[in-house]
């Protein structure tokens, strides 16, 4: 167990295509720390770096203090769970996981007992004798976990391992992933793209845009201030209502609080933030048409298209709806919930 | 239900469909085997006036005769060398060329250029770089102190037509190895790069087990070929010389035929090649192939 510290690291392909931008982060030991963004937004590469299959350009990533950026993959101490799992095909679920162990010379009643150890925490014990290809999708999955568990590294690097999972199972393995990684207190990064994910299983979020990042906290900090146009439009689902500043104040009878900070021209309301009705008073009242009802179960998304407003805003509506598609509503959103932005910055105001 | 089977509504029109394929099989495949094995019974007389009937005879003389049991131990020693030097030295290639990233094409296109040069050619590319009087090869050992001369030399002319036969099939080996390798997935070797195994390491736990189900196609491929292709190479370098030190079966079977004129013997002998060929491919396909599962 240890912190992984990163610094200044960028990444350059021969090429010249920069992929990262310069990343200072630092990871406490034993935390859960996921990196989210969209495709192509650096998150892999960047954990490829950590675990020493991609070479750094500049900066430097240290593990356990101590700076790693020369050191082999296997120097360094780490597991990884691969998206595809990455099993041996030719081996069976006993010999995957004892493949680390046995290639670092540990002695065989010691691999016995850990391996066991594993097989009973992951609940895969039945099919130690069994081929990864004999497994379904999520006992290979649990295999892929008990791989990473046995070594017990200093840390746990994902790359976005539950993507090849349905969505029942993905929702079942994300919760024993995190008992996991709380039980074993190891340092865990997680990378992923899937942003209920990255919410439900970190301690800390880091969220990535274009070999940038963009934010880092806590995922009800990000959720509540988000720091950036990106950070609010990436993080909630649905996601949040941009709104120019203009077009609000151009609707008749709607006025903008003077506590808006200065500059901003683009407000972010949350579309659970939305008070069905006229509202209380100081709130901003709104009327529109719904276009289209999405009942979830507990709440239902109304997609509401405002006379004036070039977007359809999107709301969250607590309960059964009573409302009809094409029919009138009003609901108002109180002042306090206004995310202030500016749009040439890109960043919270 | 819904079967796979095409119908045809003209009884005679699949057996119509079949019939050129049927004829080449026939005329140009079965026939000759056929006849082989007729042959394989009978003794002509010196002047090919007439044929008698003599049962065994020819294969009992066969096995009695040093020279075939000399032949037969050449070409096991030939077609052995000859797969492991070529399987060998093309995966080594293959493992080099997939570790280049750039400009891998290129050494792709150059390695599979031997697979288009005839064999006959071929010997005699090799013929002239070995040739002891006016080759390059020698003239460059002799300055080595190694003193070459496979007209003389048994051991040295079967060296000689080990490494060019094996030159010849290290492209078509190269080129199966190449697409068995990329079909490896790269998240295997870093896994198990992670799990602690060196190049060395990965490549026979994780790379080479994977690359079985090619591994044991190709040894196929090679043995048949060592054992039935080299006809010309062998007849270019070294006609089987010296002193029979190179007269793999299948080049004995021409001259024991076509030079010798003994028909009898000559199909005799290749009705044996037939039945190695059939017990080797078979014993490959139940025993071996179990094992490639995984």
């Amino acid at each position: 167990m240890a912190a992984i510290e990163l610094s200044g690291v960028k990444k350059t392909y021969p090429g010249g295509a920069q992929v990262i931008h310069g990343i200072d982060l630092a990871i406490a030991d034993g935390e859960m720390v996921v990196l989210v963004g969209p495709s192509g937004c650096g998150k892999s590469t960047l954990l490829r770096m950590i675990a020493g299959l991609e070479s750094i350009t500049e900066g430097t990533i240290s593990i356990g203090g101590a700076v790693v950026n020369k050191r082999e993959p296997a120097e360094r101490d780490i597991a990884m769970v691969f998206q595809n799992y990455a099993l041996y095909p030719h081996m069976t679920v006993r010999g995957n996981l004892e493949y680390g162990l046995k290639n670092r010379g540990t002695p065989r009643d010691e691999i016995d007992a850990r391996v066991n150890a594993a097989a009973q925490t992951l609940e895969i014990a039945p099919f130690l004798d069994r081929k990864p290809r004999q497994l379904s999708g999520g006992q290979r999955q649990r295999v892929a976990m008990g791989r990473a568990i046995v070594r017990q590294p200093k840390a746990f690097l994902f790359d976005e391992p539950l993507s090849n999972l349905d969505a029942k199972l993905r929702g079942q393995m994300r919760i024993e992933i995190r008992r996991l990684q709380r039980s074993l207190g190891t340092t865990s990064v997680y990378v992923t793209h899937d942003q209920l994910e990255a919410m439900t299983l970190a301690d800390r979020l880091v969220v990535m845009n274009g070999g940038h990042i963009e934010q880092v906290g806590k995922p009800t900090e990000l959720y509540d201030r988000p720091a950036s146009l990106f950070v609010a439009g990436f993080i909630g689902s649905p996601p949040m209502n941009l709104i120019d500043v203009e077009r609000i104040r151009a609707l008749p009878g709607v006025s903008l609080p003077a506590s808006l900070p200065a500059g901003t021209d683009i407000v972010g309301i949350r579309p659970d933030a939305v008070v069905m009705g006229k509202g209380a008073a100081g709130d901003i009242p709104l009327t529109g048409t719904v276009e289209l009802i999405e009942p979830v179960g507990g709440e239902s998304h109304l997609y509401v298209r405002v006379a004036g407003l070039e977007q359809i805003f999107v709301i969250v509506a607590q309960g059964r709806t009573t409302l009809t598609e094409t029919g009138q509503v009003d609901f108002a959103v109180p002042v306090a919930t206004l995310h202030p932005f500016n749009r040439a910055s890109g960043r919270r105001l | 239900m819904q079967t796979k089977r095409t119908t045809f509504p003209n009884k005679l029109l699949p057996y119509a469909l079949l019939a050129p394929q049927l004829a080449v099989t026939l005329i140009f495949f079965i026939w000759p085997a056929a006849q082989a094995v007729k042959s394989s019974f009978e003794r002509e007389d010196p002047f090919g006036f007439k044929t008698t009937f003599i049962w065994f005879e020819n294969y009992s003389r066969l096995f009695a005769d040093p020279g075939y049991v000399n032949s037969l131990t050449k070409t096991a020693m030939f077609a052995v060398s000859v797969t492991l030097l070529s399987m060998t030295l093309s995966l080594i290639l293959a493992v080099a060329v997939s570790r280049v990233l750039r400009s891998n094409r290129a050494y792709t296109t150059l390695l599979v250029w031997p697979y288009a040069v005839a064999p006959v050619v071929v010997g005699i590319l090799w013929w002239f770089m070995f040739n002891p009087t006016i080759g390059i090869a020698p003239y460059l050992m002799r300055a080595a102190g190694i003193s070459w001369n496979h007209r003389v030399d048994g051991n040295q002319a079967m060296i000689f037509v080990i490494i060019a036969a094996s030159w010849k099939q290290i492209s078509y080996n190269f080129l199966f190895f190449v697409a068995g390798l990329q079909s490896v997935p790269q998240s295997l070797t870093e896994a198990a790069a992670i799990d602690g195994a060196g190049p060395f390491k990965r490549f026979w736990t994780i790379v080479f087990p994977l690359l079985s189900p090619t591994t044991f196609f190709l040894l196929i491929v090679n043995i048949n070929y060592a054992m039935f292709d080299t006809f010309g190479i062998i007849d270019a370098t070294t006609s089987g010389g010296p002193n029979q030190a190179t007269n793999i079966l299948v080049y004995k079977v021409y001259a024991d035929g076509f030079l010798g004129l003994n028909i009898g013997s000559s199909a005799a002998q290749s009705v044996v090649l037939m039945a190695i060929v059939i017990v080797l491919t078979a014993i490959q396909f139940r025993y071996v192939e179990r094992r490639v599962q995984y």
